[in-house]
């Protein structure tokens, strides 16, 4: 802070110079600079006292006294010529200040420490500040560009709105939606050498897409190859900007969305459930199999049981067999015997019916004993 | 000197005024983003701070420049690498086919002068080189078939067109950086619907196969099965056939006159000869 009070004391130093020769000679100048005496002449006796100081200590009281009186007390006294001379002390003060500000301001520079300041002289680069208080020459001299380098900006292409439209290796459409984050690599080379950046690297972005995109095929786009498309993407953008001296560095693609065109989904959706009827198709057949297997292997062994046993004494479980059966058959059912040959029997079909009717009534206590 | 400016303030204010006028134009503050030409009376004289290739900021023409008050004036022109951006050209391919392409170029002033004395300002370049670009853009696509044109960075196209356009910009003192293609669009209404129709008809088929898949797949399962519950029946049947068409016999009337116990049979009345072999005792006859 000396270099303030430094400059202070020049200013009061500068005012004391000053204030001697405005202050003596007021009248003997007269003419247009002092066409009201009124004011000058109540200030007469002030005077003395100023000069005598010598210094410039007490000159700034002095000012300020004289100010308020001047402005209390000259209100009819008239116009542009009042505020000429002695005013010239408060423009003069004012301007200092704002010579301060302004010196302070434009020399010293708070570089944040994601920031990089590049420093132009007279418009020639001279020199890049790293993070940090930095000094240059004041404003019009020097000038600070901050830029920062650790930001990392996004640009979005596509949206799930509207629909961006690739064609694909295969002559297929997809909508595509993606985002490029970007951050600045090299400060000076991003303000000195693309006009328009951001709608560079837009652009750029875009057509590296469709470039990649038209070389792939409608499926690889959709599906697997999604990340490889990124990758490709990114570098193809990286290269083109490199030849532009761009000064930018692509941190990631990434697609968001990837889809067949809405004016033909639903047939991509049909393709979907192809796919699961196919799958539920097979799985119905897997399940007829598998129980079809079973049974078999149940009747099977239940004919090797009995064959067994068949097999040790075949008349007699034969014959076993073969009544067991009848008895279960027959008992269950009506059974009509025609005994005499010859005899033309009669065939009461209605009673057959009533019967039916009946042994529906009672069907479900017969099922029982005849299972 | 001093006491002349305080006797005479607004004399010397003017003076200093002009004074000042004097120095503010016989000085220019160059940057590093432009490149000036220098002319004297309108009749351009020298270059400052102009393009040259690899050069490093802060080492050559920018900063600040003399020259001589009123009679010397600056053409700013950019030296920056700048965006030509052209229309959607319709491209027609060897096959008859439209395509929308959307491309764009960038360039940079390398010679000023020319570049001042051909078209004075950018926006001017820009306009002459503009219709050079579209033009150059479907010849050059316009030799492909309609695949190729999809993807006409892999065949060189691209390279082609940027060395056509240099030859014209060069006159202009402008260098073409890199065309590229923005998009390629097929043209809205019939041949973007048949290519529609193409993609869903694609799909359909790709549906249709994948279920006969599905189908066929099931059938080899069923069949399998079928195979292998056959195989079990005859390892296990075949050993006594005899037996086997007696056994099932009996499980087949059973089946049939009583149900398998899952559904219900029809009712069912059975008239017998006495000469049946069940009834054989019956009859008391032997």
């Amino acid at each position: 802070m000396s270099f303030l009070s430094g400059w202070a004391a020049r200013g009061r130093g500068l005012f004391a110079d000053n204030k001697g020769p405005w202050g003596s000679p007021p009248s003997g100048e007269g003419g247009p600079n002092d066409p009201t005496p009124g004011p000058w002449g109540k200030n007469a006796p002030k005077r003395p006292r100023g000069d005598g100081l010598g210094g410039g200590v007490s000159s700034l009281e002095e000012f300020l006294e004289r100010n308020r009186r001047r402005f209390g007390g000259s209100g009819g006294g008239g116009g542009g010529g009042t505020g000429l001379v002695p005013d010239r002390s408060i423009y003069f003060w004012a301007f200092l200040g704002l010579i301060t500000l302004w010196l302070l301001f434009t020399t010293f520079h708070r570089i944040a420490p994601e920031e990089r300041g590049v420093v132009t002289l007279f418009g020639r680069y001279h020199a890049t500040l790293e993070p940090g208080i930095g000094m240059t020459l004041p404003a019009p001299i020097s000038s600070v560009q901050k830029v920062n380098v650790a930001e990392i900006r996004g640009i979005d292409v596509g949206s799930a709105t509207e629909e961006t439209l690739v064609l694909t290796g295969d002559q297929n459409l997809v909508d595509i939606a993606y985002r490029v984050l970007w951050s600045i690599r090299d400060p000076e080379q991003f303000l000195f050498e693309l006009r328009t950046p951001e709608d560079t690297i837009r652009q750029v972005a875009e057509s590296s897409m469709r470039q990649v995109v038209s070389q792939m095929s409608l499926n690889d786009v959709l599906g697997i190859r999604r990340g490889e498309i990124e990758a490709l993407v990114r570098d193809e953008i990286q290269q083109t900007l490199e030849r532009y001296d761009s000064g930018v560095i692509i941190r990631n693609v990434s697609i968001r969305q990837a889809d067949p065109p809405a004016a033909v989904n639903e047939a991509f959706k049909d393709v979907t459930a192809a796919q699961q009827d196919a799958e539920s198709e097979i799985n119905k057949s897997n399940a007829y199999a598998l129980q079809l297997r079973q049974l078999a292997q149940g009747e099977a062994t239940a004919f090797d049981k009995v064959y067994e046993q068949y097999k040790l004494a075949p008349d007699v479980t034969r014959k076993r067999m073969y009544y067991e059966t009848m008895e279960r058959i027959l008992r269950n059912v009506e059974k009509t015997i025609v005994e005499t040959p010859g005899v033309t029997p009669y065939l009461p079909l209605n009673q057959i019916e009533r019967s039916r009717a009946q042994q529906q009534r009672s069907q479900q206590g017969q099922q029982g004993t005849g299972q | 000197m001093i006491d002349y400016i305080r006797a005479n303030p607004g004399r010397s204010g003017i003076v200093g005024i002009v004074l000042l006028a004097i120095l503010m134009s016989s000085v220019s503050i160059v940057r590093e983003t432009q490149q000036g030409v220098v002319t004297r009376l309108g009749k351009p004289v020298r270059i400052v701070n102009s393009f040259e290739t690899g050069e490093k900021f802060g080492e050559r023409g920018a900063g600040l420049n003399a020259k001589i008050p009123f009679i010397e004036n600056i053409v700013w022109i950019d030296k920056r690498v700048r965006d030509l951006d052209m229309d959607a050209q319709q491209v027609l391919s060897t096959d008859q086919r439209r395509l929308e392409v959307d491309a764009f170029a960038r360039y940079r002033v390398v010679d000023p002068l020319r570049m001042f004395i051909a078209a004075r300002s950018e926006d001017r370049v820009e306009q002459a080189l503009r219709p050079i670009l579209g033009s150059q853009l479907r010849n050059e696509l316009g030799k492909r078939p309609f695949a190729s044109l999809l993807s006409p960075e892999r065949e060189g196209a691209m390279e082609n067109i940027r060395d056509g356009l240099n030859r014209i910009a060069e006159q202009y003192g402008v260098e073409i950086v890199d065309v590229r293609i923005k998009k390629a669009d097929l043209p809205t209404g019939a041949p973007l619907d048949s290519l529609f129709a193409r993609m869903r008809s694609a799909r359909e088929q790709e549906a249709r196969s994948i279920r006969a898949e599905g189908a066929k797949r099931a059938q080899i399962i069923r069949a399998e099965a079928d195979a292998e519950a056959a195989q079990i029946y005859a390892a296990s049947f075949g050993r006594d056939p005899q037996f086997y068409d007696f056994y099932r016999a009996m499980q087949s009337y059973q089946t049939t006159f009583l149900g398998d116990g899952r559904g219900q049979p029809a009712p069912t009345t059975i008239i017998m000869s006495p000469d049946n072999e069940y009834l054989r005792e019956f009859n008391g006859n032997r």
